[in-house]
Protein backbone atom coordinates (compact mmCIF):
# COMPACT_ATOMS: atom_id res chain seq x y z
CA UNK A 1 0.00 0.00 0.00
CA UNK A 2 3.06 2.28 0.75
CA UNK A 3 3.31 2.89 -3.10
CA UNK A 4 0.15 4.45 -3.40
CA UNK A 5 -1.02 8.90 -2.47
CA UNK A 6 -2.35 10.02 0.22
CA UNK A 7 -6.04 11.69 -0.21
CA UNK A 8 -7.73 14.05 2.26
CA UNK A 9 -10.92 15.79 1.81
CA UNK A 10 -10.13 19.31 1.36
CA UNK A 11 -13.93 20.32 0.82
CA UNK A 12 -17.87 19.47 1.46
CA UNK A 13 -21.28 20.90 0.58
CA UNK A 14 -24.44 19.46 1.64
CA UNK A 15 -28.28 20.59 0.61
CA UNK A 16 -31.04 20.58 2.12
CA UNK A 17 -33.02 17.13 3.03
CA UNK A 18 -36.44 16.64 2.77
CA UNK A 19 -39.09 16.54 0.11
CA UNK A 20 -37.35 18.68 -2.43
CA UNK A 21 -40.40 19.18 -4.90
CA UNK A 22 -38.95 22.13 -5.36
CA UNK A 23 -36.24 21.59 -8.20
CA UNK A 24 -34.87 18.45 -10.68
CA UNK A 25 -31.61 16.14 -9.58
CA UNK A 26 -28.96 18.28 -11.60
CA UNK A 27 -30.11 21.19 -9.51
CA UNK A 28 -30.49 19.60 -6.21
CA UNK A 29 -26.75 18.05 -6.89
CA UNK A 30 -25.77 21.73 -8.01
CA UNK A 31 -27.01 23.12 -4.28
CA UNK A 32 -24.59 20.72 -2.53
CA UNK A 33 -21.64 21.08 -5.13
CA UNK A 34 -21.24 24.69 -5.36
CA UNK A 35 -21.22 24.86 -1.35
CA UNK A 36 -18.28 22.53 -1.39
CA UNK A 37 -16.71 24.40 -4.16
CA UNK A 38 -16.81 27.35 -2.33
CA UNK A 39 -15.55 25.05 0.99
CA UNK A 40 -12.59 24.62 -1.07
CA UNK A 41 -11.95 27.97 -2.92
CA UNK A 42 -11.83 25.84 -6.05
CA UNK A 43 -14.00 26.70 -9.04
CA UNK A 44 -15.76 23.29 -10.90
CA UNK A 45 -13.22 22.90 -13.93
CA UNK A 46 -10.48 22.37 -11.55
CA UNK A 47 -11.72 19.13 -10.82
CA UNK A 48 -10.24 16.52 -12.81
CA UNK A 49 -12.67 13.62 -12.10
CA UNK A 50 -16.28 13.46 -10.68
CA UNK A 51 -18.02 10.43 -9.72
CA UNK A 52 -21.34 10.41 -9.53
CA UNK A 53 -23.33 8.25 -6.80
CA UNK A 54 -27.50 7.42 -7.35
CA UNK A 55 -29.20 4.91 -6.50
CA UNK A 56 -31.84 5.77 -8.79
CA UNK A 57 -35.22 3.53 -10.07
CA UNK A 58 -37.65 5.92 -8.45
CA UNK A 59 -36.48 9.20 -10.78
CA UNK A 60 -36.48 9.77 -14.54
CA UNK A 61 -32.51 10.41 -15.60
CA UNK A 62 -31.16 7.60 -16.20
CA UNK A 63 -27.50 9.29 -17.09
CA UNK A 64 -26.85 10.91 -13.49
CA UNK A 65 -23.09 11.05 -13.67
CA UNK A 66 -23.53 13.21 -17.38
CA UNK A 67 -26.49 15.38 -16.16
CA UNK A 68 -24.93 16.40 -13.54
CA UNK A 69 -21.31 16.87 -14.54
CA UNK A 70 -22.77 19.02 -16.71
CA UNK A 71 -25.17 21.31 -14.47
CA UNK A 72 -21.99 21.49 -12.17
CA UNK A 73 -19.83 22.66 -15.01
CA UNK A 74 -17.29 19.71 -14.92
CA UNK A 75 -17.31 18.71 -18.82
CA UNK A 76 -15.57 17.81 -20.57
CA UNK A 77 -13.43 16.06 -17.60
CA UNK A 78 -14.87 12.38 -17.25
CA UNK A 79 -17.30 11.08 -15.00
CA UNK A 80 -18.76 7.83 -13.84
CA UNK A 81 -21.94 7.04 -12.07
CA UNK A 82 -21.67 3.86 -8.54
CA UNK A 83 -24.31 2.34 -7.59
CA UNK A 84 -23.84 0.06 -3.75
CA UNK A 85 -27.43 0.58 -2.70
CA UNK A 86 -27.82 2.62 0.14
CA UNK A 87 -23.56 2.72 0.59
CA UNK A 88 -23.69 4.31 -2.82
CA UNK A 89 -21.95 7.41 -1.21
CA UNK A 90 -19.11 5.33 0.58
CA UNK A 91 -18.90 3.27 -2.69
CA UNK A 92 -18.18 6.76 -5.14
CA UNK A 93 -15.78 7.97 -1.97
CA UNK A 94 -14.00 4.40 -2.14
CA UNK A 95 -13.96 5.40 -6.64
CA UNK A 96 -12.46 8.52 -6.02
CA UNK A 97 -10.29 7.79 -3.22
CA UNK A 98 -8.70 5.18 -5.41
CA UNK A 99 -8.64 7.59 -8.53
CA UNK A 100 -6.12 9.70 -6.60
CA UNK A 101 -3.99 7.30 -4.36
CA UNK A 102 -3.70 5.55 -7.87
CA UNK A 103 -2.01 9.02 -9.37
CA UNK A 104 -4.57 9.34 -12.26
CA UNK A 105 -6.10 12.27 -10.98
CA UNK A 106 -5.07 15.20 -8.51
CA UNK A 107 -8.68 16.66 -7.44
CA UNK A 108 -11.97 14.54 -7.97
CA UNK A 109 -15.47 15.69 -6.91
CA UNK A 110 -17.49 12.98 -5.13
CA UNK A 111 -21.20 13.79 -5.30
CA UNK A 112 -23.72 11.36 -3.73
CA UNK A 113 -27.39 12.75 -5.16
CA UNK A 114 -30.84 10.81 -4.97
CA UNK A 115 -34.11 12.82 -5.90
CA UNK A 116 -37.01 10.22 -4.54
CA UNK A 117 -40.18 12.18 -4.47
CA UNK A 118 -40.11 12.00 -8.66
CA UNK A 119 -42.27 8.65 -7.62
CA UNK A 120 -44.95 8.20 -5.08
CA UNK A 121 -44.47 6.71 -1.87
CA UNK A 122 -46.13 3.13 -2.68
CA UNK A 123 -43.95 3.46 -5.72
CA UNK A 124 -40.70 4.20 -3.96
CA UNK A 125 -41.71 1.81 -1.55
CA UNK A 126 -42.35 -1.26 -4.12
CA UNK A 127 -38.89 -0.46 -5.33
CA UNK A 128 -36.85 -0.26 -2.12
CA UNK A 129 -38.50 -4.28 -1.10
CA UNK A 130 -37.13 -5.22 -4.13
CA UNK A 131 -33.92 -4.60 -2.88
CA UNK A 132 -32.87 -8.08 -1.78
CA UNK A 133 -32.73 -10.97 -4.25
CA UNK A 134 -35.94 -10.70 -6.25
CA UNK A 135 -36.94 -13.65 -8.23
CA UNK A 136 -36.54 -15.76 -4.74
CA UNK A 137 -37.85 -13.57 -2.07
CA UNK A 138 -39.49 -10.59 -3.41
CA UNK A 139 -41.54 -12.04 -6.33
CA UNK A 140 -43.71 -14.46 -3.78
CA UNK A 141 -42.99 -13.39 -0.35
CA UNK A 142 -43.29 -9.56 -0.93
CA UNK A 143 -40.94 -8.15 1.45
CA UNK A 144 -40.34 -4.23 2.61
CA UNK A 145 -37.10 -2.93 3.39
CA UNK A 146 -38.17 -2.65 7.11
CA UNK A 147 -39.90 -6.28 6.89
CA UNK A 148 -36.05 -7.45 5.78
CA UNK A 149 -34.16 -5.42 9.13
CA UNK A 150 -37.42 -6.50 10.87
CA UNK A 151 -36.11 -10.07 10.54
CA UNK A 152 -33.03 -9.10 12.13
CA UNK A 153 -34.68 -7.37 14.63
CA UNK A 154 -36.34 -10.38 15.84
CA UNK A 155 -33.53 -12.40 15.57
CA UNK A 156 -32.08 -9.91 17.92
CA UNK A 157 -34.70 -10.38 20.47
CA UNK A 158 -35.34 -13.73 20.75
CA UNK A 159 -31.41 -14.02 21.80
CA UNK A 160 -30.81 -10.95 23.24
CA UNK A 161 -34.27 -10.08 24.87
CA UNK A 162 -34.20 -6.27 23.54
CA UNK A 163 -37.42 -4.27 24.01
CA UNK A 164 -38.96 -1.95 21.55
CA UNK A 165 -38.65 0.41 23.95
CA UNK A 166 -34.92 0.36 23.49
CA UNK A 167 -35.34 0.43 19.95
CA UNK A 168 -37.50 3.80 20.55
CA UNK A 169 -34.88 5.63 22.70
CA UNK A 170 -32.68 5.47 19.79
CA UNK A 171 -34.98 7.30 17.76
CA UNK A 172 -35.26 9.81 20.78
CA UNK A 173 -31.42 10.45 20.49
CA UNK A 174 -31.56 10.80 16.47
CA UNK A 175 -34.49 13.37 16.80
CA UNK A 176 -33.06 15.22 19.13
CA UNK A 177 -29.49 15.95 17.48
CA UNK A 178 -31.60 16.49 14.12
CA UNK A 179 -33.27 18.99 15.84
CA UNK A 180 -30.10 21.68 16.06
CA UNK A 181 -29.15 20.38 12.06
CA UNK A 182 -30.84 22.96 9.63
CA UNK A 183 -29.89 21.03 7.19
CA UNK A 184 -32.63 17.57 8.43
CA UNK A 185 -35.83 16.41 7.25
CA UNK A 186 -36.90 16.25 10.82
CA UNK A 187 -36.64 19.35 13.09
CA UNK A 188 -38.57 18.37 16.06
CA UNK A 189 -37.85 16.39 19.19
CA UNK A 190 -39.95 13.46 20.08
CA UNK A 191 -40.38 11.18 23.39
CA UNK A 192 -40.48 7.30 23.64
CA UNK A 193 -44.22 7.21 24.33
CA UNK A 194 -44.62 9.31 20.82
CA UNK A 195 -42.41 6.49 19.27
CA UNK A 196 -43.79 3.73 20.93
CA UNK A 197 -47.22 4.78 19.80
CA UNK A 198 -46.49 4.92 16.26
CA UNK A 199 -48.13 2.12 14.39
CA UNK A 200 -46.44 -1.01 13.28
CA UNK A 201 -44.92 -0.85 9.43
CA UNK A 202 -43.15 -4.50 9.95
CA UNK A 203 -43.54 -5.57 13.20
CA UNK A 204 -41.14 -5.35 15.41
CA UNK A 205 -40.82 -1.92 13.54
CA UNK A 206 -42.64 1.01 13.91
CA UNK A 207 -43.20 3.98 12.38
CA UNK A 208 -40.92 5.82 14.09
CA UNK A 209 -38.17 3.06 14.09
CA UNK A 210 -37.54 3.86 10.20
CA UNK A 211 -35.73 6.66 8.40
CA UNK A 212 -38.51 8.77 5.82
CA UNK A 213 -37.66 8.90 2.26
CA UNK A 214 -35.55 12.08 1.26
CA UNK A 215 -34.65 13.94 -1.52
CA UNK A 216 -30.66 15.34 -1.07
CA UNK A 217 -26.86 15.64 -2.06
CA UNK A 218 -23.99 16.01 -0.24
CA UNK A 219 -20.63 16.54 -2.37
CA UNK A 220 -17.08 15.75 -0.81
CA UNK A 221 -14.16 17.27 -2.89
CA UNK A 222 -10.74 15.19 -2.78
CA UNK A 223 -7.19 15.96 -3.06
CA UNK A 224 -4.17 14.69 -3.48
CA UNK A 225 -1.86 15.30 -1.13
CA UNK A 226 0.08 17.46 -3.07
CA UNK A 227 -2.58 19.80 -3.97
CA UNK A 228 -4.25 19.44 -0.69
CA UNK A 229 -1.59 21.01 1.38
CA UNK A 230 -1.38 24.30 -1.26
CA UNK A 231 -5.33 24.16 -0.64
CA UNK A 232 -6.41 23.88 2.84
CA UNK A 233 -4.45 23.69 6.28
CA UNK A 234 -7.13 21.22 7.73
CA UNK A 235 -6.75 18.15 4.94
CA UNK A 236 -9.42 15.31 6.44
CA UNK A 237 -7.55 12.58 5.45
CA UNK A 238 -8.54 9.32 4.10
CA UNK A 239 -6.68 6.48 6.63
CA UNK A 240 -8.45 3.20 6.05
CA UNK A 241 -11.60 1.85 3.85
CA UNK A 242 -13.39 -1.58 4.98
CA UNK A 243 -15.69 -3.13 2.00
CA UNK A 244 -17.38 -6.31 2.42
CA UNK A 245 -20.30 -8.06 1.00
CA UNK A 246 -23.30 -9.79 2.37
CA UNK A 247 -25.54 -12.74 1.21
CA UNK A 248 -28.33 -11.77 -1.33
CA UNK A 249 -30.49 -14.02 0.29
CA UNK A 250 -31.70 -13.05 3.98
CA UNK A 251 -31.90 -16.93 4.48
CA UNK A 252 -28.51 -17.63 3.49
CA UNK A 253 -27.26 -15.11 6.61
CA UNK A 254 -25.47 -17.87 9.23
CA UNK A 255 -26.34 -15.24 11.98
CA UNK A 256 -30.02 -16.73 12.09
CA UNK A 257 -29.04 -19.95 13.32
CA UNK A 258 -25.41 -18.87 15.65
CA UNK A 259 -27.04 -18.08 19.17
CA UNK A 260 -24.12 -15.90 20.06
CA UNK A 261 -24.04 -13.76 16.70
CA UNK A 262 -26.93 -11.38 15.69
CA UNK A 263 -25.23 -8.76 13.84
CA UNK A 264 -24.57 -7.82 9.94
CA UNK A 265 -21.53 -10.60 9.37
CA UNK A 266 -20.38 -8.02 6.33
CA UNK A 267 -20.15 -4.98 8.51
CA UNK A 268 -17.90 -6.57 10.91
CA UNK A 269 -15.67 -7.39 8.28
CA UNK A 270 -15.64 -4.02 6.91
CA UNK A 271 -14.86 -2.87 10.36
CA UNK A 272 -12.16 -5.23 10.92
CA UNK A 273 -10.62 -4.55 7.27
CA UNK A 274 -10.82 -0.76 8.56
CA UNK A 275 -9.48 -1.03 11.77
CA UNK A 276 -6.06 -3.05 10.86
CA UNK A 277 -4.95 -0.93 8.21
CA UNK A 278 -5.01 2.11 11.11
CA UNK A 279 -3.78 -0.07 13.72
CA UNK A 280 -7.30 -0.10 16.49
CA UNK A 281 -7.91 -3.00 18.58
CA UNK A 282 -11.66 -3.77 17.46
CA UNK A 283 -12.55 -4.73 21.17
CA UNK A 284 -11.53 -0.96 22.10
CA UNK A 285 -12.80 0.86 18.88
CA UNK A 286 -14.84 3.37 20.71
CA UNK A 287 -12.48 4.32 22.55
CA UNK A 288 -10.33 5.19 19.14
CA UNK A 289 -12.73 7.60 17.61
CA UNK A 290 -13.80 10.79 18.40
CA UNK A 291 -17.27 10.83 17.19
CA UNK A 292 -19.16 8.01 14.26
CA UNK A 293 -21.91 8.35 12.08
CA UNK A 294 -23.56 4.52 11.24
CA UNK A 295 -25.94 3.48 9.00
CA UNK A 296 -29.34 3.36 11.04
CA UNK A 297 -32.06 2.97 8.26
CA UNK A 298 -33.93 1.73 11.00
CA UNK A 299 -33.12 1.94 14.93
CA UNK A 300 -32.57 -1.80 15.17
CA UNK A 301 -29.53 -1.04 12.33
CA UNK A 302 -27.88 1.38 14.69
CA UNK A 303 -28.25 -1.07 17.51
CA UNK A 304 -26.35 -3.79 15.21
CA UNK A 305 -23.46 -1.15 14.21
CA UNK A 306 -22.71 -0.74 17.84
CA UNK A 307 -21.76 -4.22 18.07
CA UNK A 308 -20.60 -4.97 14.48
CA UNK A 309 -17.92 -2.25 14.92
CA UNK A 310 -16.80 -3.37 18.42
CA UNK A 311 -18.53 -0.53 20.41
CA UNK A 312 -19.33 -2.90 22.73
CA UNK A 313 -19.88 -6.85 22.94
CA UNK A 314 -22.19 -9.05 21.29
CA UNK A 315 -25.82 -8.33 23.14
CA UNK A 316 -24.40 -5.40 25.03
CA UNK A 317 -26.22 -2.86 22.55
CA UNK A 318 -29.32 -2.19 24.81
CA UNK A 319 -27.36 -1.40 27.74
CA UNK A 320 -25.29 1.29 25.92
CA UNK A 321 -28.52 2.44 25.06
CA UNK A 322 -30.13 2.51 28.18
CA UNK A 323 -26.90 4.18 29.39
CA UNK A 324 -27.01 6.85 26.84
CA UNK A 325 -23.09 6.02 26.00
CA UNK A 326 -23.95 7.02 22.14
CA UNK A 327 -24.86 10.55 23.08
CA UNK A 328 -22.07 13.50 22.54
CA UNK A 329 -20.03 13.13 25.41
CA UNK A 330 -20.32 9.56 25.86
CA UNK A 331 -18.23 6.79 25.28
CA UNK A 332 -18.25 7.79 21.33
CA UNK A 333 -20.85 10.00 19.90
CA UNK A 334 -23.02 8.36 17.57
CA UNK A 335 -25.09 10.35 14.79
CA UNK A 336 -25.02 13.21 16.62
CA UNK A 337 -26.28 15.04 13.33
CA UNK A 338 -29.64 13.17 13.81
CA UNK A 339 -28.87 9.99 11.75
CA UNK A 340 -30.52 8.50 8.44
CA UNK A 341 -33.64 8.17 11.01
CA UNK A 342 -34.35 11.85 11.48
CA UNK A 343 -31.66 13.94 8.78
CA UNK A 344 -32.95 11.62 6.15
CA UNK A 345 -31.82 9.01 3.99
CA UNK A 346 -31.49 10.11 0.03
CA UNK A 347 -29.95 6.49 -0.48
CA UNK A 348 -27.12 7.63 -3.10
CA UNK A 349 -26.48 10.74 -0.97
CA UNK A 350 -26.23 9.38 2.37
CA UNK A 351 -22.40 8.07 2.51
CA UNK A 352 -21.35 11.36 1.42
CA UNK A 353 -23.55 13.44 4.00
CA UNK A 354 -21.93 11.12 6.62
CA UNK A 355 -18.47 12.36 5.27
CA UNK A 356 -19.51 16.19 5.31
CA UNK A 357 -20.31 15.86 9.30
CA UNK A 358 -17.19 14.37 10.08
CA UNK A 359 -15.48 16.06 8.00
CA UNK A 360 -16.94 19.41 10.16
CA UNK A 361 -16.47 17.68 13.26
CA UNK A 362 -12.81 17.03 12.57
CA UNK A 363 -12.31 20.04 11.75
CA UNK A 364 -14.27 21.57 15.30
CA UNK A 365 -16.43 23.78 12.39
CA UNK A 366 -19.83 21.16 13.30
CA UNK A 367 -21.13 23.73 16.18
CA UNK A 368 -21.19 26.35 13.34
CA UNK A 369 -23.38 24.00 11.31
CA UNK A 370 -25.61 23.25 13.61
CA UNK A 371 -25.13 23.62 18.00
CA UNK A 372 -22.13 23.86 20.29
CA UNK A 373 -24.10 21.03 21.82
CA UNK A 374 -23.76 18.93 19.06
CA UNK A 375 -20.08 19.30 18.18
CA UNK A 376 -17.62 16.25 19.70
CA UNK A 377 -14.36 17.02 21.61
CA UNK A 378 -11.64 15.79 19.07
CA UNK A 379 -9.16 14.53 21.03
CA UNK A 380 -7.90 11.78 19.00
CA UNK A 381 -8.86 13.57 15.32
CA UNK A 382 -10.33 10.09 14.35
CA UNK A 383 -13.69 9.82 12.57
CA UNK A 384 -15.97 6.60 11.23
CA UNK A 385 -18.10 6.35 9.02
CA UNK A 386 -20.23 3.02 8.89
CA UNK A 387 -22.67 2.82 5.35
CA UNK A 388 -24.89 0.21 4.51
CA UNK A 389 -26.50 -1.07 1.55
CA UNK A 390 -29.26 -2.99 1.31
CA UNK A 391 -29.56 -5.07 4.71
CA UNK A 392 -25.70 -5.61 4.65
CA UNK A 393 -25.45 -6.16 0.82
CA UNK A 394 -22.86 -3.86 0.71
CA UNK A 395 -20.90 -2.90 3.60
CA UNK A 396 -18.28 0.16 3.98
CA UNK A 397 -16.65 1.39 6.96
CA UNK A 398 -14.63 4.60 6.37
CA UNK A 399 -12.12 5.96 8.36
CA UNK A 400 -10.68 9.77 8.54
CA UNK A 401 -7.86 11.28 10.35
CA UNK A 402 -6.52 14.98 11.18
CA UNK A 403 -2.84 12.63 10.91
CA UNK A 404 -1.84 12.02 7.34
CA UNK A 405 -1.78 8.31 6.84
CA UNK A 406 1.92 8.37 5.87
CA UNK A 407 4.25 10.30 7.32
CA UNK B 1 -50.30 6.80 -9.96
CA UNK B 2 -53.65 7.08 -11.92
CA UNK B 3 -54.12 10.32 -9.76
CA UNK B 4 -51.09 11.58 -11.27
CA UNK B 5 -52.22 11.13 -14.98
CA UNK B 6 -55.72 12.86 -14.12
CA UNK B 7 -54.42 15.21 -12.16
CA UNK B 8 -51.82 16.22 -15.36
CA UNK B 9 -54.62 15.94 -18.33
CA UNK B 10 -57.09 18.45 -15.86
CA UNK B 11 -53.80 20.82 -16.33
CA UNK B 12 -53.76 20.57 -19.91
CA UNK B 13 -57.35 21.55 -20.41
CA UNK B 14 -57.23 24.54 -18.15
CA UNK B 15 -53.66 25.44 -18.44
CA UNK B 16 -52.13 23.82 -21.19
CA UNK B 17 -48.97 22.66 -19.38
CA UNK B 18 -49.01 19.34 -17.19
CA UNK B 19 -47.77 21.58 -14.23
CA UNK B 20 -50.26 20.77 -11.11
CA UNK B 21 -49.98 22.29 -7.30
CA UNK B 22 -47.94 19.45 -5.34
CA UNK B 23 -50.79 18.44 -2.73
CA UNK B 24 -48.86 19.66 0.96
CA UNK B 25 -46.00 22.41 -0.38
CA UNK B 26 -48.08 24.26 -3.34
CA UNK B 27 -45.10 24.17 -5.15
CA UNK B 28 -45.37 23.57 -9.15
CA UNK B 29 -44.56 19.78 -10.17
CA UNK B 30 -44.40 18.99 -14.05
CA UNK B 31 -46.34 15.26 -14.40
CA UNK B 32 -44.38 13.51 -17.31
CA UNK B 33 -46.47 12.26 -19.47
CA UNK B 34 -44.53 8.85 -20.34
CA UNK B 35 -45.75 5.81 -18.13
CA UNK B 36 -43.95 3.02 -17.91
CA UNK B 37 -45.44 -0.19 -16.94
CA UNK B 38 -42.92 -2.87 -15.73
CA UNK B 39 -42.86 -6.51 -15.83
CA UNK B 40 -39.58 -8.67 -15.70
CA UNK B 41 -39.27 -12.75 -17.34
CA UNK B 42 -36.86 -14.65 -15.88
CA UNK B 43 -35.16 -17.50 -17.74
CA UNK B 44 -35.70 -20.92 -15.42
CA UNK B 45 -34.14 -23.62 -17.37
CA UNK B 46 -31.15 -24.14 -14.99
CA UNK B 47 -33.89 -24.41 -12.16
CA UNK B 48 -36.81 -26.27 -13.97
CA UNK B 49 -36.66 -29.04 -11.98
CA UNK B 50 -37.11 -26.94 -8.54
CA UNK B 51 -40.84 -26.05 -10.21
CA UNK B 52 -41.94 -29.16 -11.67
CA UNK B 53 -41.01 -30.30 -8.03
CA UNK B 54 -43.47 -27.81 -6.91
CA UNK B 55 -46.47 -29.15 -9.19
CA UNK B 56 -46.03 -32.58 -7.57
CA UNK B 57 -45.70 -31.12 -4.30
CA UNK B 58 -42.00 -31.10 -3.43
CA UNK B 59 -39.67 -28.40 -2.61
CA UNK B 60 -36.35 -29.30 -3.72
CA UNK B 61 -32.52 -28.14 -2.68
CA UNK B 62 -29.26 -28.63 -4.56
CA UNK B 63 -26.24 -30.27 -3.58
CA UNK B 64 -22.54 -30.18 -5.41
CA UNK B 65 -21.49 -33.98 -6.19
CA UNK B 66 -17.54 -33.23 -5.24
CA UNK B 67 -17.61 -30.76 -2.38
CA UNK B 68 -21.28 -31.98 -0.65
CA UNK B 69 -22.55 -28.32 -0.63
CA UNK B 70 -26.39 -27.99 0.06
CA UNK B 71 -28.05 -25.12 -1.84
CA UNK B 72 -31.46 -23.25 -0.85
CA UNK B 73 -32.50 -21.68 -3.04
CA UNK B 74 -31.28 -24.45 -5.88
CA UNK B 75 -28.42 -23.75 -8.06
CA UNK B 76 -27.34 -25.53 -10.96
CA UNK B 77 -23.55 -24.86 -10.13
CA UNK B 78 -21.30 -25.03 -6.78
CA UNK B 79 -18.60 -21.32 -7.29
CA UNK B 80 -16.51 -24.02 -4.96
CA UNK B 81 -16.32 -26.82 -7.52
CA UNK B 82 -16.63 -25.05 -11.03
CA UNK B 83 -15.96 -28.94 -13.16
CA UNK B 84 -18.81 -30.68 -10.88
CA UNK B 85 -23.00 -31.04 -11.18
CA UNK B 86 -25.39 -31.31 -8.29
CA UNK B 87 -27.85 -33.62 -7.29
CA UNK B 88 -31.57 -32.36 -6.63
CA UNK B 89 -33.17 -33.53 -3.34
CA UNK B 90 -36.02 -33.33 -1.83
CA UNK B 91 -36.29 -31.31 1.53
CA UNK B 92 -38.23 -33.31 4.31
CA UNK B 93 -40.34 -29.69 5.24
CA UNK B 94 -39.28 -29.74 8.83
CA UNK B 95 -38.52 -27.00 10.37
CA UNK B 96 -37.15 -24.73 13.19
CA UNK B 97 -38.29 -20.58 13.44
CA UNK B 98 -35.21 -18.77 13.13
CA UNK B 99 -37.08 -15.31 12.80
CA UNK B 100 -40.09 -13.70 11.17
CA UNK B 101 -41.68 -10.28 10.61
CA UNK B 102 -45.51 -8.92 10.03
CA UNK B 103 -45.63 -6.91 6.95
CA UNK B 104 -48.23 -4.00 7.50
CA UNK B 105 -47.34 -1.62 4.98
CA UNK B 106 -46.67 -3.44 1.95
CA UNK B 107 -45.52 -2.96 -1.43
CA UNK B 108 -48.04 -1.73 -3.54
CA UNK B 109 -47.91 -5.36 -5.87
CA UNK B 110 -49.15 -7.28 -2.35
CA UNK B 111 -51.69 -4.27 -1.29
CA UNK B 112 -54.19 -7.33 -2.29
CA UNK B 113 -53.01 -9.29 0.78
CA UNK B 114 -54.23 -9.50 4.18
CA UNK B 115 -51.21 -8.10 6.68
CA UNK B 116 -48.68 -11.41 6.24
CA UNK B 117 -46.04 -13.29 8.07
CA UNK B 118 -42.57 -13.56 6.48
CA UNK B 119 -40.31 -16.14 8.24
CA UNK B 120 -37.31 -17.72 8.10
CA UNK B 121 -36.71 -21.31 9.64
CA UNK B 122 -33.89 -23.83 9.81
CA UNK B 123 -34.96 -27.10 7.81
CA UNK B 124 -33.38 -30.63 9.20
CA UNK B 125 -30.95 -30.82 5.86
CA UNK B 126 -29.36 -27.90 7.20
CA UNK B 127 -30.61 -25.01 4.84
CA UNK B 128 -32.49 -21.83 5.62
CA UNK B 129 -35.81 -21.27 3.90
CA UNK B 130 -37.83 -17.81 3.47
CA UNK B 131 -41.17 -17.85 3.03
CA UNK B 132 -44.44 -16.81 4.07
CA UNK B 133 -45.67 -18.38 7.59
CA UNK B 134 -49.86 -19.24 7.48
CA UNK B 135 -50.88 -18.01 11.29
CA UNK B 136 -54.01 -16.46 11.84
CA UNK B 137 -52.92 -15.02 14.89
CA UNK B 138 -48.74 -13.72 14.94
CA UNK B 139 -49.26 -13.68 18.55
CA UNK B 140 -48.77 -17.19 18.46
CA UNK B 141 -45.56 -17.14 17.36
CA UNK B 142 -43.01 -18.64 19.50
CA UNK B 143 -38.58 -18.77 18.61
CA UNK B 144 -37.98 -21.85 17.56
CA UNK B 145 -41.53 -23.06 17.14
CA UNK B 146 -41.36 -26.05 15.11
CA UNK B 147 -42.78 -25.42 11.47
CA UNK B 148 -43.41 -27.55 8.23
CA UNK B 149 -42.55 -26.44 4.89
CA UNK B 150 -45.34 -27.29 2.48
CA UNK B 151 -46.44 -26.10 -1.43
CA UNK B 152 -49.51 -24.45 -1.61
CA UNK B 153 -51.86 -22.30 -4.30
CA UNK B 154 -51.48 -19.11 -3.46
CA UNK B 155 -54.66 -16.97 -3.63
CA UNK B 156 -55.97 -14.93 -5.46
CA UNK B 157 -53.60 -16.01 -8.62
CA UNK B 158 -53.52 -19.27 -7.86
CA UNK B 159 -49.81 -20.36 -8.41
CA UNK B 160 -48.09 -22.67 -7.02
CA UNK B 161 -45.83 -21.46 -4.32
CA UNK B 162 -44.48 -23.15 -0.84
CA UNK B 163 -45.48 -21.84 2.74
CA UNK B 164 -44.51 -22.52 6.37
CA UNK B 165 -47.36 -24.01 8.78
CA UNK B 166 -47.17 -24.37 12.14
CA UNK B 167 -46.81 -28.02 13.97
Amino acid sequence: MSELRDVAIVGVGHSKFGNRFDLRLDELAWESVKEALKDANLQANDMDFSVVGCAGGWSAESLPAAICSEYCGTLPKGSMRVEAACATGSAALAVGYNFIASGHSDIVLVLGVEKMFESPTPVQIELIGRAGNYFWEFENFGLTFPGYYAMHATGYMWKHGLKEEDLAEIAVKSHYYASMNPKAQFRQKITVDAAMQSRYVAWPLKLFDCCPLTDGSAAIILASEDVAKKITDTPVWISSIGVSTGTINLSKRDMFSRLEYSGLESATEAAKQAYKRIGVDYDTAAKQFDVACVHDCFTIAELMAYEDLGFCKRGEGPKLVREKQTYNGGLIPVNIDGGLKAKGHPIGATGCSMFYSLTKQLRQEYGKCASPEAQATIRKGRALAHNIGGTGHYAYVTTLSLDKPHT
Amino acid sequence: MSDMNENAKRSITEKGLPICEEMKTKLPLYISMRELPLRFQFGVSKVEKFFEGLKEGKIYMTQCRNCGEKFFPPQDGCPKCPESSVDWIPLSGEGELLTCTVIFVKPSTFSHHQDYVVGISQMKEGVRVLAWLRIDDPKKIKPKMKVQLTTVRRKPEGFITYEFIPL
